[in-house]
């Protein structure tokens, strides 16, 4: 197909100091699809948005959305996208709807036009009755819905939404979810950054895993999980000594790197993760190897690969823990701001 | 979702540039006054502040300030509060604009397709409504403590104008003070250390003549002296200005023109420039 991309970019680069947020990033995302961007804090998601949203001027590489690039003709993209930050976006003085249609207004809407949908909106997203008071006395999960909806004013046919659930309860961010599954309905391209595996293996047709400025794997979520070997043997040893031993057993089974995964729960080194392809009696074959090398079993399990896995076969860490690097990314990514 | 859709006239794209740019002033001029509205002691600066200053100045100094040429203290004073109570709104503007250049909204403005210069016009604009608001605290406060104007409507319509204008271009100093500052008690401090001697090293509240020698010619060149001795000039109150050699002191009210429109050739520009390029 040779439809133009809703989003396309193209080797971007940013720095801030000393620090590259971005290094060398490349996405394309398709028409009226959901795009997810999942990584650690300071991976560079929200520097990638930024860009892409006319906010920040990249320091290399292009970018364009809807077939228009966003240095160049960052006014005319600026009609064509809608932006909900980590921050909510919004006049704590006024009231709801005051922002719905201020934002309205300024998206080039008549008052008349800026109104209507502003109600619409208050209407679909649960807000009606508090359409009238004042945003500072909102909760969070009410703030982060008008913020969204005042991205939506303008009728976006591009929406970027950045880490829309973080600090949400479960309630909230299930109803964010069903949100953004009406969205795509309607036919909105949407990109979507999350720190969370589960946000993004519901809501994503299509997940690139940013570490470090790039991507470093993209596909659909399926293909991310088949990617890192289809299933885990999950193994808990009675003794951490045979380790090394056990390692060496497993070898012949393995579909890619056995990860030692005890030292978080407490099972010191006695837990360990091997990623296989399942087959019928898998897990006799694996305990009979291990018997015979002399390594006594406490607990197999064997189960399909989760994003989780993705994420920790890919950058070496967990998706939740950002290491040292990460924190000075997104603190001079702030300081920038 | 039932989303309607948008038809040719729901949309103000088919206007002007320029129409277009005054709208976008005009909804965050609103904003700004809602503001007010709702918490209505964010006026203090050019109402309760005023009203202190002239009292403190009346009644605890004035009977030690002696007016070369002579005259009555009360009326000479109110001359330079009206600069000083206009100024001093400058610092709130620059913690405004840094509270709001921190939080998201900022971010979305700039991500929508609206005009650049908007938000800080506007800003001024609201900010030029409050100083009118402190301009005539500072008259009504200044009749009761027997302030009064010896000449016609005209020249005090001129003074307030001219107050006005110097006013306006100190609000766009402090927006560029609330651009390059991060936060808002860092704008409240570096207003205070800037303003506070730009005030009182002029003949706002002390003729310039009982100063050292060295210090005179600053405190006569200062913005703050210019439009004080204007001020006196129009309303017939006693302006020991007119005795000094200085250009700015014999030509007040062509002074305090071009120190107003020199700094927002400098400041306006130099704002949106900030603003245009925050974390680019």
């Amino acid at each position: 197909m040779s439809e133009t991309p809703a989003i396309e970019a193209e080797g971007l680069v940013k720095h801030y100091g000393k620090t590259k947020a971005l290094d060398g990033l490349d996405l394309t995302v398709g028409p009226r699809t959901v795009y997810g961007l999942l990584g650690p804090n300071g991976a560079g998601k929200t520097t990638a948005v930024r860009v892409l949203a006319t906010l920040l001027r990249p320091d290399g590489g292009r970018a364009w959305v809807d077939g228009h690039d966003v240095v160049a003709e960052a006014a005319v993209v600026r009609r064509t996208i809608g932006l909900t930050g980590q921050y909510a976006a919004l006049d704590e003085y006024l009231t709801g709807r005051s922002n719905l249609v201020m934002i309205g207004r300024l998206s080039r809407l008549t008052t008349r036009a800026a109104t209507r949908r502003a109600d619409e909106l208050l209407e679909r997203f649960g807000l009606a009755e508090a359409a009238t008071r004042a945003v500072k006395t909102y909760s969070g999960g009410m703030r982060r819905r008008l913020d969204l909806a005042a991205s939506l004013i303008g009728h976006p046919s591009v929406l970027f939404l950045d880490e829309p659930t973080t600090g949400l309860d479960p309630t909230a961010r299930a109803l964010m979810w069903d949100i953004v599954r009406e969205l795509v309905a309607d036919g909105t391209t949407l990109l979507l950054t999350t720190q969370y595996l589960d946000e993004a293996d519901q809501l994503a047709d299509r997940i690139a895993v940013i570490d470090g400025g790039r991507v470093i794997a993209e596909g659909t979520p399926t293909e991310l999980k088949v990617s890192v070997g289809g299933q885990r043997a999950l193994l808990t040893l009675a003794e951490a000594g045979d380790a090394a031993v056990a390692v060496k057993a497993l070898q012949p089974f393995a579909a890619g790197t056995i990860v030692p995964n005890g030292s978080a729960s407490g099972h010191g080194g006695r837990l360990l993760e091997v990623p296989v392809i399942a087959t019928d009696g898998l897990a006799t074959e694996i305990l009979r190897a291990l018997d015979a090398a002399g390594v006594r079993v406490s607990d197999i399990a064997v189960r399909s690969a989760s994003l989780d896995d993705v994420f920790r076969t890919l950058t070496g860490h967990a998706a939740e823990e950002a290491g040292e690097d990460d924190d000075q990314a997104e603190l001079a990514e702030e300081a920038a701001v | 979702m039932t989303a309607t859709t948008l038809s040719a006239a729901d949309l103000t794209t088919g206007r002007g540039s320029l129409a277009q740019f005054l709208n976008d002033v005009w909804v965050l001029t609103k904003r700004s006054i809602a503001r007010i509205r709702r918490e209505p002691e964010t006026l203090s600066e050019v109402t309760i502040q005023p009203v202190m200053f002239v009292l403190m100045f009346a009644y605890v100094f004035g009977g030690a300030i002696a007016i070369p040429g002579g005259g009555n203290y009360h009326e000479y004073l109110i001359g330079g509060m009206l600069g000083m109570s206009l100024a001093q709104t400058a610092p709130g503007t620059a913690v405004a604009v840094v509270s709001d250049m921190s939080t998201g909204l900022i971010d979305r403005f700039r991500s929508l397709p609206m005009s650049r210069a908007a938000v800080l016009t506007a800003r001024t604009i609201a900010d030029l409504l409050t100083q009118v608001i402190g301009a005539a605290v500072v008259a009504g406060v200044g009749l009761a403590i027997g302030w009064r104007v010896h000449t016609g409507p005209g020249d005090v319509i001129e003074a307030f104008a001219l107050a006005l204008l110097f006013g306006y271009a100190f609000t766009w100093a402090g927006v560029c003070l609330g651009m390059v500052l991060r936060s808002p008690e860092a704008a409240q401090q570096t207003g205070f250390i800037i303003f506070l001697p730009l005030t009182f090293i002029s003949s706002a509240f002390v003729p310039t003549q009982g100063m050292p020698g060295w210090l005179q010619p600053i405190a006569e060149w200062n913005p703050m002296s210019s439009l004080a001795a204007a001020c006196r000039q129009l309303f017939g109150n006693p302006n020991p200005a007119a005795l000094v050699d200085a250009w700015p002191a014999q030509h007040a009210e062509l002074a305090v023109v071009c120190w107003s429109l020199a700094m927002l050739a400098v400041f306006a520009p130099l704002a949106v420039h900030l603003y245009r390029n925050k974390g680019r």
